[in-house]
C-alpha cells in the first residue's frame, strides 16, 4: 500500500446514506444518480490510479440550478463534495473519498456562444478544452492553453489545476485565459465573477479560484479569451552532448530576446525510448535534444529559426535540423508527441511536475539522476524547458506495492529538490492528494495559515474536496 | 499584549519591522493607511486613520535573472528605476504599468512596484500581453495580524497552493501589505508602428479595433481618443488633426514590423489608415499615453475608469453623455474606457453606473475631490453575496480591518 493516510470515513454519513440518496433523488430528479457498486467504482480514482476509494454516490447534474440545490443540501446536511471534470487529474486531485458524494460536470458541455467582437468563448465547465479551440476555429481563433490531455480534459478542470501546456512559454497558462466564472458556492450561492471584459472588477477573486483544486466552489460556466490562430509555426531540432549545453541553448535564446511558443527538452532515455517506439528519426548520440517551435508568417518563421540556430552553434550542437515544411514539421514533433505512450510500453512510470529555475537545470538533472540510482530506478526527462517545469518520469514496476512505495519516496526527494534549488512542487499538475504532505516542503506555517483562511471563507465546513491540497492536519492550523 | 502604535508616519525598513508595526496596530486595533510611495494616495474613498505604514523605505532589487525572466525587488522600489536595469538588459514589463501620478498632480515615475500590484493598472499592451496580475509570479507580505507570509515563488510556472500573490493585485492595500514583489517580465520589442486613423466616429473606431487585434499581427495596443483630447498630445501629426485619433500599435524585429503594418493596413483600409509613427515617435506617442498626458490638463475634472465589453463601448459613451459633458479615451481595443466628466456634485456616479448596468463591467472613480469621494461609492458596488465573499476574504487576512479599512467599500 502506498505511503498517504486517507482520513476515516464519518460512519454517522455513511448509516445516512440511503436517506441521502433518497433526498438527493428528490431534489434534481432530471440529474444522473449513480449508486450502485460498480458504477460508483467506475469513478474510484483518476489518472493516479495508484489511489482508489469508491465514493458514496455519483450525481452528474445538468445545470446550475441543479449543482446548487446538491451543494446546499449537502453543506445543510454536512456532507462531503468531491468535483470531477473529465477525471485526468495526474495528483489524485479527483480521487473521492468513502464518506463524499462525487459531483461530475460531464453532462454540462455545452459551449454557449463563441463571441469574436469580445474575443471570448463562454462555455459550461464539463467543455472539454479542445472542444472550445475547434468551436472557435472556423473564426479562426483558439483557446491557448493545452494540456497534453486536452482531447479529454475539461475546462472546469483546467480552471480548478490553473493547467498550462506545451504553448505556455508564449500564452501564459489557465488564469491568464479565464475572464469570468459562474461557480456555486458550498452553501448553494451562485456568484458571477467577471465577464466578455478584460479585468473583472473588486478583489481578484478569478485569481482564487483558478488553481485552487475544486476547493472554494464549483465553477458551472466560465468565459475564457479566444486568440487569433498565428499565420503558421515551424519547429527546429537541436541535439546537445551535454544537458548544460542544452540548457545554456535555451537561455541563450531568451537572453537574445527570443520567446518561442514552447521548447521541449528530452534527456537520452527518453530520446531513446521516444525513437524505438516512433522511428521519428531523431539522433541517438546525443545527450540532450530540443524541439524549439515558433510562430508568424513563413518569413518571420524563417528569420527566428536561423537567429535561433545561429544562438544553438555557440553550444556546439551535435545536430541541427530545421523543418521547412508540414511534413518536416510533424517528423520532429512525432517522437514527442507519443513520448508519454513510448515510456508507457516500456514500463510504468510515476512522472513528477516539480520546477526549477532554468540556471540550474544541469545541477538538477544531475541529482535527480542520482536520488533515481540510489532508489534503484531508471529516469527519463521529458519536460518543457523554457519554463522549467521538470517531468521526470520514474519507471517502476506498479503491480509491486513495494516498488509504489520506493517509487513515491524518490519523486518526494525530487520535489524537495526542486523546491531547494528555488523551484516549487508542482508546476501544473496540482498538489491534489499526492503532494499534500510535501507542502511544508516548500512553506512555512505562516503561509500555510494564510491559505487555509482562504479555504475557510469560501468554504467554513471544509466539505468541497477534503484531504487535499493541504496537510491533514492543516484544518486545526488555521 | 496589547502594544500601542506610535501614530503618524511609519517608514519601516524590512519586512521584519512592517510586521512589528502591523501587529502593534492590530493588538491596539489601530487602523492604518497602507502606502507605497503615495502617488495615488488620493484614489479611493477617504481614509481615517491614526497612523500611515508607508513602503517607501523599502528598496532595492533582491533578484533579477535576465534568462530566466524574472525580477525580485522590495516593495517600495520605484517602477521607473526598475525599468531603467530592465531597459539595460532589453527587458520591460510587458504590462506596461499605468503611471497615474501625473494625472494626480504628482511627477510622473512615482509609483512603486508594490502598489502597481495592489492597483493592478495596465496600459495598452494590456490587450495582448495581459495585465500586471498576470505577470506576478510570487509575494512577500504582512497581513492584518501582522504576520509575514509569502506566496507564489520565483518561477514562472507554480500551482502548489492557493495563488495568494495574484490575489493581492488589485487589492489597493486592504488585505495585506506587501514587502517584496517578484514578476514575470518579457525582452522588449526592438521595433515599433503605430497605425493612425483620423476622425472615426467612436462605434467605427471600436470595429477597427476589434479588426486589428482579432488578427495573427499580435497588435500590442489599440486605442481610441475623441477629439478634444488629441489636442492635448505632443505627436504634431495627432494633436494637430482636430479630429478623433485611433492608433494602433505593432512591435516586433524590423522586417516583421513593416509586413505587419502593411498586412494591418491593407485590412483596415475601409477605416483610412493614413498616417504612420515609426519607432521612435511610436514609443513617445505610447508613453504619453501610460501617463494620461491627456488627462493632466484639467485635473478638477472627475476621471473615471470603467471596464466594459468592447462591443458595447461606443453605445456605453454615447449614453453616458446624453447628460454628462464626457471625454472618452478607449484603451484595450474598447473594453476600457477613461471618461473625464464635468466636476458635478457625484463626479457623474449616478448616470455612469445607471447606464454600466446595461452593458455590465465596473467603474471606478479614479481621480476626484475628497467630498466626491466621501459620498458616492468609488470602486463599482458588488452585489450581495459577492460582497459578502469580499468580507469573508477580508477577515482571512485582515480580521480586525486594520488596514486601509473603507478605502475600497464601507464594508471592507
Amino acid at each position: 500500500m502506498s505511503l498517504l493516510a486517507i482520513p476515516e470515513p464519518d460512519a454517522a454519513v455513511l448509516a445516512r446514506r440511503p436517506d441521502i440518496i433518497k433526498q438527493l433523488k428528490r431534489l434534481v430528479p432530471a440529474a444522473t444518480l449513480i449508486v450502485d457498486e460498480d458504477g460508483c467504482r467506475t469513478f474510484e480514482s483518476d489518472a493516479l490510479t495508484a489511489y482508489r476509494c469508491a465514493p458514496m454516490a455519483v450525481v452528474l447534474p445538468s445545470s446550475t440550478a441543479e449543482v446548487s440545490a446538491i451543494l446546499r443540501y449537502c453543506h445543510d446536511n454536512g456532507i462531503k463534495i468531491v468535483p470531477r471534470g473529465a477525471g485526468t487529474s495526474l495528483a489524485g486531485g479527483a480521487l473521492p473519498l468513502a464518506d463524499a458524494i462525487v459531483l461530475g460536470l460531464s453532462r454540462m458541455t455545452r459551449i454557449l456562444s463563441i463571441d469574436v467582437t469580445n474575443h471570448v468563448a463562454r462555455v459550461e465547465a464539463g467543455a472539454t478544452n479542445i472542444a472550445i479551440s475547434q468551436a472557435a476555429a472556423p473564426q479562426g481563433f483558439f483557446y491557448a492553453p493545452d494540456p497534453s490531455s486536452q482531447l479529454a480534459c475539461t475546462i472546469g478542470g483546467n480552471i480548478a489545476t490553473n493547467s498550462g501546456g506545451a504553448r505556455c512559454l508564449k500564452y501564459g497558462v489557465t488564469v491568464n485565459h479565464v475572464q469570468g466564472v459562474r461557480i456555486v458556492m458550498m452553501d448553494g450561492e451562485v456568484l458571477d465573477i467577471g465577464g466578455d471584459y478584460l479585468d473583472a472588477g473588486g478583489y481578484d477573486f478569478l485569481s482564487l479560484i483558478v488553481g485552487s483544486e475544486g476547493q472554494l466552489g464549483i465553477v458551472t460556466e466560465a468565459t475564457v479569451r479566444l486568440v487569433k490562430a498565428p499565420e503558421g509555426s515551424r519547429p527546429m531540432l537541436l541535439g546537445f552532448a551535454s544537458a548544460e549545453a542544452a540548457g545554456a541553448c535555451v537561455a541563450g535564446i531568451i537572453a537574445a530576446g527570443i520567446i518561442p511558443v514552447a521548447i521541449e527538452f528530452m534527456d537520452r532515455p527518453a530520446i531513446q525510448v521516444c525513437e524505438n517506439y516512433s522511428g521519428a528519426g531523431y539522433p541517438l548520440d546525443v545527450d540532450a535534444l530540443l524541439i524549439v517551435e515558433v510562430e508568424g508568417s513563413e518569413d518571420e518563421i524563417d528569420i527566428l529559426l536561423e537567429a535561433i540556430a545561429e544562438i544553438a552553434e555557440r553550444y556546439d550542437p551535435i545536430v541541427t535540423r530545421v523543418s521547412r515544411g508540414a511534413e518536416e514539421s510533424a517528423a520532429i514533433w512525432k517522437g514527442r508527441k507519443a513520448a508519454f505512450g513510448a515510456m508507457g510500453q516500456i514500463s510504468d512510470y510515476y512522472c513528477m511536475d516539480g520546477v526549477i529555475p532554468l540556471s540550474r537545470l544541469p545541477e538538477a538533472l544531475q541529482r535527480i539522476s542520482l536520488i533515481c540510482r540510489q532508489h534503484h530506478f531508471d529516469v527519463a526527462n521529458i519536460f518543457h524547458a523554457g519554463d522549467g517545469n521538470l517531468h521526470p518520469l520514474i519507471l517502476y514496476n506498479a503491480s509491486d506495492p513495494l516498488e509504489l512505495e520506493r517509487a513515491e519516496r524518490c519523486g518526494a526527494e525530487i520535489l524537495k529538490l526542486c523546491v531547494s534549488l528555488g523551484g516549487c512542487l508542482t508546476g501544473e499538475h496540482g498538489v491534489g492528494i499526492e503532494k499534500r504532505d510535501l507542502m511544508t516542503a516548500q512553506y512555512d506555517r505562516a503561509d500555510l495559515e494564510q491559505q487555509m483562511r482562504v479555504k475557510t471563507a469560501f468554504d467554513p465546513d471544509w466539505l468541497l474536496n477534503p484531504a487535499k491540497v493541504f496537510p491533514l492536519e492543516g484544518r486545526e492550523l488555521s | 499584549m496589547n502594544v500601542h502604535m506610535r501614530l503618524g508616519f511609519h517608514a519601516p525598513q524590512t519586512g521584519e519591522e512592517l510586521a512589528a508595526l502591523v501587529a502593534a496596530a492590530a493588538g491596539s486595533r489601530t487602523p492604518i493607511e497602507v502606502r507605497g510611495r503615495g502617488s495615488k494616495i488620493d484614489v479611493g474613498r477617504p481614509l481615517q486613520t491614526a497612523a500611515i505604514v508607508s513602503t517607501e523605505a523599502m528598496v532595492g532589487i533582491s533578484l533579477y535573472e535576465p534568462t530566466e525572466l524574472v525580477l525580485s525587488a522590495q516593495a517600495g522600489t520605484p517602477v521607473a528605476d526598475i525599468e531603467i536595469l530592465l531597459a539595460e538588459y532589453g527587458q520591460e514589463f510587458a504590462f506596461e504599468p499605468l503611471d497615474l501620478g501625473p494625472a494626480l498632480g504628482f511627477e510622473p515615475g512615482q509609483t512603486s512596484i508594490g502598489a502597481m500590484l495592489a492597483t493592478n493598472l495596465s496600459g495598452a499592451r494590456r490587450v495582448l500581453a495581459g495585465a500586471v496580475r498576470d505577470h506576478a509570479l510570487g509575494v512577500k507580505a504582512v497581513n492584518g495580524r501582522g504576520e509575514q507570509f509569502k506566496a507564489g515563488g520565483r518561477v514562472m510556472k507554480n500551482v502548489t497552493g492557493y495563488d495568494l500573490s495574484r490575489a493581492l493585485a488589485g487589492s489597493w492595500g486592504t488585505l495585506a501589505v506587501m514587502t517584496e514583489v517578484t514578476l514575470k517580465v518579457l525582452p522588449a520589442r526592438q521595433e515599433a508602428r503605430t497605425i493612425l486613423c483620423f476622425g472615426l466616429p467612436d462605434a467605427t473606431a471600436v470595429e477597427a479595433m476589434r479588426l486589428a487585434t482579432g488578427t495573427p499581427f499580435e497588435v500590442s495596443g489599440a486605442v481610441h481618443l475623441q477629439k478634444d483630447l488629441v489636442a492635448r498630445l505632443s505627436d504634431p501629426a495627432v494633436a494637430g488633426a482636430g479630429k478623433a485619433v485611433t492608433a494602433l500599435r505593432v512591435e516586433n524585429f524590423a522586417s516583421s514590423v513593416r509586413y505587419r503594418a502593411s498586412r494591418l493596413k491593407e485590412l483596415l483600409a475601409a477605416y483610412n489608415p493614413d498616417a504612420e509613427l515609426d519607432t521612435a515617435r511610436s514609443h513617445a506617442f505610447w508613453n504619453e499615453l501610460r501617463g494620461l498626458k491627456m488627462f493632466c490638463a484639467k485635473p478638477e475634472r472627475p476621471l473615471w475608469r470603467i471596464c466594459t465589453a468592447a462591443s458595447g463601448a461606443a453605445r456605453l459613451v454615447a449614453a453616458i453623455a446624453r447628460t454628462l459633458d464626457t471625454q472618452a479615451f478607449y484603451d484595450w481595443g474598447g473594453s476600457l474606457i477613461w471618461l473625464e466628466t464635468s466636476p458635478i456634485l457625484d463626479g457623474g456616479a449616478i448616470e455612469i453606473r445607471r447606464s454600466l448596468a446595461e452593458f455590465g463591467g465596473h467603474a471606478t472613480l479614479i481621480r476626484a475631490d475628497a467630498m466626491t469621494r466621501a459620498s458616492i461609492d468609488v470602486f463599482q458596488p458588488l452585489d450581495a453575496p459577492l460582497m459578502a465573499l469580499s468580507q469573508r476574504l477580508k477577515a482571512a487576512f485582515d480580521p480586525y480591518g486594520i488596514l486601509n479599512p473603507g478605502r475600497m467599500y464601507p464594508e471592507t
